[in-house]
């Protein structure tokens, strides 16, 4: 008895070791890298620092307060909740669109869904720089369309007002395709049957599509609105080369905005302070949504 | 109800001018590339009346272009290649050994999916300047490989849990210890999940931005985001060298995609990223 669970023992201390090993790396470079910097991130935000030597000088909430009342970030705030509403009411209703018509295999369906996901895998960057010269007053499409009007061209990147609408139209195109999979995906789970009976009984495309595939559909589309609420509240790389904020700080989001106001001037109790508004939005929308959800379900 | 016959039509209608809309951009950024300053302000959109091989030719002479993709190709490489690695170490552990505070940790590493990358740029700048690493390859691949782990073990460990118990059963009967049943058993088993963990992973690190931005200083170690980004500040009036520059960058990325259409896809489709 005594050396049977001498044995187990051992076995026990084996397992655990062992598991110790296989996750030590992860754990360390997690807790690094990941959850340690964003412990600071609180900390340092109560402090005015430029990054030397250890921070200081205590400010309080003073940099939370400054925030609030900085009409650029406001402005910030205001386009990152617009690029939440077109994410929400124009990109998922034209994936979703797509994902219908592509459901059923015809000739040339893979064709269309390729091209349809294509702008998801290039890079921000180059995405923003392609539209920066197609929105370009002297050569891309505004450029076209006024010489054909014989109107002066506008540069709708330079304007104020409308440089964000040029934003929120490179958004819906990035990202619709990526929408569009996770739609199609969910479509392949509904069974066949379901329609078919759908069918026989009489009932139309619309109605088919209201009281079978759109319920069906609901986990689907849950998944869809999360990733699109938390990718537009971090929307930063495609704003960089479309308009770096500019012009006249009319078309920041929060995270150029931090980009900008933070880390280029090395304002790092500021800057953090614009992360932790960031990281309360983003979690505290995953925490509401959950919520709705359960009590829902 | 759309009456049988005009359906497909129609639809084929909506289909082709979303397609020429998601195209036209690109199709005129690689056109753009083999105009003349003049022609590009005259034809934007139609076919170069002159194929001009020069903008596209000086570009792949040069150092800038070739240096940025080696740095990515590194930066990636290395990311990838942590980021499954260790991944996979924890996953096996979450999934197949009973271990003291297993669910504790494993909600832990849950809790990185909700955190947004960007509240922990600055504090991280400071961390990767204080350990020495600031404006080198490895104070990138890092934190990436930190980002991206969260993502690659729930996927893994979603994929392990579903292998059958018997298996382990199996293994130990013919005398393999943990390491030889990952070795052995679960390692060729998962080939399609770690292709589709590689596969994100390699998208993700290749476009990155904003880490390499703040992280890196020298121009010789920016991966091909920010290369590209400095080529069209330097040439902002040279728009046709910008769009062969642009145009050179996007070619890696639309051969891979094509080539790893199916891992993406089934990512996408299986469950994978639904968690």
């Amino acid at each position: 008895m005594a050396a049977w669970s001498g044995a187990r023992r051992r076995e026990a201390v084996q397992r655990n070791g062992l598991a110790a090993l296989l996750l030590s790396p992860a754990v360390l470079l997690f807790t690094v890298f990941v959850v340690l910097p964003m412990v600071e991130a609180a900390w340092y935000s109560f402090y005015r620092w430029n990054g030397y030597g250890t921070p200081t000088q205590y400010v309080g909430l003073r940099n939370y307060w400054v925030l609030l009342r900085n009409g650029v970030f406001s402005s910030a705030l205001l386009n990152t909740a617009m690029v939440v509403a077109v994410s929400l009411l124009v990109q998922l209703p034209l994936a979703l669109g797509m994902a219908l018509l592509t459901a059923k295999r015809f000739m040339g369906v893979n064709l269309f869904r390729t091209i349809f996901f294509l702008p998801y895998i290039l890079g921000e960057v180059v995405a923003g720089l392609i539209w920066r010269f197609v929105f370009d007053d002297s050569f891309g499409l505004s450029h076209a369309i006024a010489a054909w009007l014989q109107v002066e061209p506008p540069y709708i990147l330079a304007d104020p007002d409308l440089a964000i609408y040029a934003i929120l139209a490179v958004v819906v195109w990035k990202y619709f395709g990526f929408h569009m999979m996770i739609y199609i995906a969910g479509l392949q789970d509904i069974p066949r049957e379901m329609q078919e009976a759908a069918a026989i009984d009489g009932a139309s495309r619309f109605q088919q599509l209201r009281q079978i595939t759109l319920p069906m559909l609901a986990p689907s589309i849950r998944l869809s609105v999360f990733f699109a609420v938390v990718g537009a509240l971090q929307l930063f790389d495609l704003v960089m080369p479309l308009t770096g904020g500019g012009p006249a700080n009319a078309t920041h989001t929060m995270v150029s905005f931090q980009f900008v106001f933070g880390i280029t001037r090395m304002d790092i109790g500021f800057g953090s302070a614009v992360g932790v508004v960031l990281f309360v939005l983003c979690v505290g929308f995953t925490a509401a949504f959950r919520r709705v959800l359960t009590r829902r379900a | 109800m759309v009456s049988g016959r005009l359906f497909p039509a129609a639809r084929l209608g909506v289909l082709i001018l979303v397609a020429v809309l998601v195209l036209v951009p690109l199709v005129t950024v690689a056109l753009g590339g083999f105009k003349t300053m003049g022609e590009l302000r005259t034809n934007p959109f139609g076919l170069p009346a002159l194929w001009d091989w020069t903008n596209y030719g000086g570009i792949l002479a040069s150092t800038v272009f070739w240096r940025a993709l080696a740095n990515s190709a590194l930066l990636s490489a290395a990311t990838v290649f942590l980021t499954v690695s260790l991944g996979l170490m924890a996953a096996f552990a979450f999934a197949q050994i009973r271990f003291l505070g297993r669910s504790f940790l494993f909600s832990y590493f849950l809790l990185g999916l909700l955190f947004p990358a960007a509240t922990a740029i600055l504090p991280l700048f400071v961390r990767i300047r204080d350990l020495g690493l600031l404006d080198s390859y490895w104070g990138v691949i890092l934190p990436q490989t930190a980002f991206g782990l969260c993502m690659s073990i729930v996927l893994l460990w979603g994929f392990f849990r579903q292998l059958p118990q018997e298996l382990w059963g199996a293994a130990v009967i013919d005398g393999c210890g943990y390491g030889g049943f990952l070795w052995h058993v679960v390692l060729p088993l998962s080939r399609p999940i770690l292709a589709t963990v590689s596969v994100f992973t390699l998208v993700h690190s290749w476009n990155a931005y904003l880490l390499p931005l703040t992280l890196l200083n020298s121009s010789q170690r920016y991966p091909w985001p920010l290369a590209i980004m400095q080529y069209a500040n330097e040439y902002s009036v040279d728009w046709n060298l910008v769009l062969a520059f642009i145009t050179l960058t996007l070619l890696p990325a639309v051969g891979f995609f094509l080539l790893a259409q199916r891992q993406i896809v089934e990512g996408l489709t299986s469950g994978a990223v639904k968690g």
